[in-house]
């Protein structure tokens, strides 16, 4: 069912894509988690995976307990070569309303900036996102990071 | 005046007689990258090229790469499998550029030669001539056949539904090739039960193609590196770990048994990966169930040289295609596989468990990054080597995951073919 979309919940929409980017690109990871339901879905994607329905993500999280664990990882276990990423999140196309489910998506682009390096084109694509309210905030029930580039600079390590 | 002689820069060398030691110039030096690729990845060596379930209907093809040769592998009309050299005969051309997709033939857009699913020469727009006043003019020579102006045709072998091949068509047997040893191990994966495709991952990794396959043959860096490995116990000092070799030494499998509980303090003692109050918020993450095919190892990792890495790692199962780009970078492509007959659990158990691997793995993202260090390193200063006493000087096969056995063996047969 499509419903309208109140101007007011488009503007509240906007601020959790503002919030989620900040978060990410401030390497604030405990923030991370908390823009999802307990029982959300996080995918990142290559997009030919996704046209042709093969199930395998390069992440894959089934809740928001999962999210943590990777933020576990990214502090303690994932020994990585240390980078800024930056974000360029266009403004969310509102795909779908239905009874408080918002359908959403939005072109992503994300720099790679390294220490003593140029600043690179590290991932591009597109977010498909399910959002919900949760105690009167709303939260991502799923997000799909599915991206169009073809190869990944050796690895990613923080959320997109 | 200094009279001291003028010494030109030597040729590349090694260094001693042994295999103890690697100079970094192998994973640098521009002509021995090329020599690499005429003796080990166009000559003599079978070359992964991907999984019979990627084409299951005739006329159903999917690129793929021998070394940095673009190729074709494509489903014939009777149920065969062909690779093609992506050339066309012609000028030239990569001609096919869809990643995947089903053809009755293929065609090249510059002048539209048309070539069978065999890779045979059908058809050349004008070949007799074009007909003005009445005349034909132009067009190929009267004599010219188009019998053996094809494509490039690779030799091929398939088994379990794996595809290998090669331009050199003297070479052994695939079954050969792999030596009874790493062929039972490859049997244990693709004993004949077909394959479903889960799907894929790229990186590209800025280092040499060795250090990949050089990473999966050394058991001495899964307990240091990768946390998720030493704390859980999927691979670390206590883990019964076996080291296997072809009679050439350029293939290997190290074959580990999860080890199950808290380790002896020796076992982590000063290892700082280890986090002993580690846990998953959500362990359905390693929600490990051991399969009856699995005949004891809970994992076996195989190394076939040049191109391929096997995973088996509890119930993720990954083939990870090594396609060299320079002496300096390599494009690393996981193929995620699952069994047709697999309930619906395991395969989410499968697909939970590929969070460990990948460009953005638990226990894999960590391996391309130090590749890439060790590249720096070596470019810095070609002549420096690396040390690789763990477990001695010779080769032979072991039982302890302190050791490097398995790398000299292969640097004991790259000498060989590379002649240094």
């Amino acid at each position: 069912m499509n419903q309208a979309l109140e101007p007011l919940v488009y503007t509240e929409l906007l601020q959790l894509y503002a919030e989620y980017t900040a978060a990410v690109d401030a390497g604030n990871w405990d923030r991370w988690p908390e823009f999802f339901t307990e029982h959300c879905v996080y995918k990142l994607q290559p997009r030919e995976n996704h046209e042709r329905e093969l199930p395998l993500a390069t992440l894959h999280f089934h809740s928001k307990g999962m999210l943590q664990d990777r933020v576990y990882g990214i502090r303690e276990t994932l020994f990585h070569d240390p980078y800024y990423q930056r974000h360029v999140v266009s403004l969310p196309r509102v795909l779908a309303v239905d009874r408080g489910r918002w359908f959403l998506e939005a072109n992503y682009a994300v720099f790679r900036t390294k220490l003593g390096e140029i600043s690179t084109v590290f991932n591009v694509g597109r977010y498909l996102d399910e959002v919900v309210r949760v105690d009167g905030a709303l939260k991502f029930a799923s997000r799909f990071c599915i991206y169009d580039s073809e190869m990944i600079p050796n690895a990613i390590i923080y959320p997109i | 005046m200094n009279d001291a002689p003028i010494t030109l820069p030597s040729s590349p060398g090694w260094p001693g007689d042994g295999v103890h030691r690697v100079p970094y110039w192998v994973y640098t030096d521009p002509d021995t990258y090329r020599r690499e690729l005429e003796r080990f990845y166009y000559a003599g060596h079978w070359c992964y090229i991907g999984l019979e379930a990627e084409i299951p209907h005739p006329g159903d093809f999917r690129r793929s790469v021998v070394g940095e040769r673009s190729v074709i592998m494509v489903r014939t009309q009777d149920g065969g499998v062909r690779v093609l050299e992506n050339v066309c005969a012609h000028r030239g051309a990569q001609f096919c550029r869809e990643r995947q997709g089903n053809r009755k033939e293929f065609v090249c857009p510059y002048h539209q030669w048309a070539y069978d699913l065999e890779g045979k020469l059908r058809g050349i727009p004008y070949r007799r001539g074009i007909r003005q006043d009445g005349q034909l003019n132009g067009g190929m020579p009267a004599d010219f056949q188009m019998e053996g102006r094809g494509l490039t045709s690779l030799k091929v072998a398939v088994r379990g539904g794996v595809v290998f091949a090669s331009f050199d068509h003297s070479l052994e047997s695939f079954e050969d090739y792999l030596g009874p040893t790493i062929l039972s191990y490859f049997d244990r994966v693709f004993d004949g039960r077909k394959l479903k495709i889960l799907g894929y991952n790229r990186q590209r990794i800025p280092g040499n193609w060795k250090l990949m396959q050089e990473n999966i043959k050394d058991p001495y860096h899964p307990g240091l590196l990768h946390s998720w490995f030493v704390t859980f116990g999927l691979w670390r000092a206590d883990s019964k770990t076996s080291l296997k070799m072809d009679p050439h030494k350029r293939h290997a499998a190290m074959i580990g048994v999860r080890s199950v509980g808290k380790p002896a303090g020796d076992v982590v003692s000063g290892v700082t990966s280890y986090k002993a109050d580690m846990s998953l918020r959500d362990p359905r993450q390693l929600d490990i169930v051991p399969e009856e095919w699995w005949k004891g190892p809970t994992a076996v990792m195989l190394t076939l040289f040049p191109s391929l890495i096997i995973q088996q790692q509890v119930n993720s199962l990954s083939m990870r295609h090594i396609q060299p780009r320079g002496p300096g970078v390599f494009d690393f492509v996981w193929t995620h596989f699952a069994f047709e007959d697999d309930s619906d659990e395991m395969i989410q158990r499968r697909l939970l468990q590929a969070n460990l691997f990948g460009p953005s793995g638990y226990v894999s993202a960590d391996d391309g990054e130090v590749i890439e260090f060790s590249q720096m390193g070596f470019q810095e200063k070609p002549d420096q080597q690396c040390l690789l006493e763990m477990g001695g000087h010779d080769s032979e096969e072991a039982t302890n995951i302190a050791s490097e056995t398995l790398i000299r063996g292969m640097y004991q047969y790259w000498r060989r073919v590379m002649g240094v």
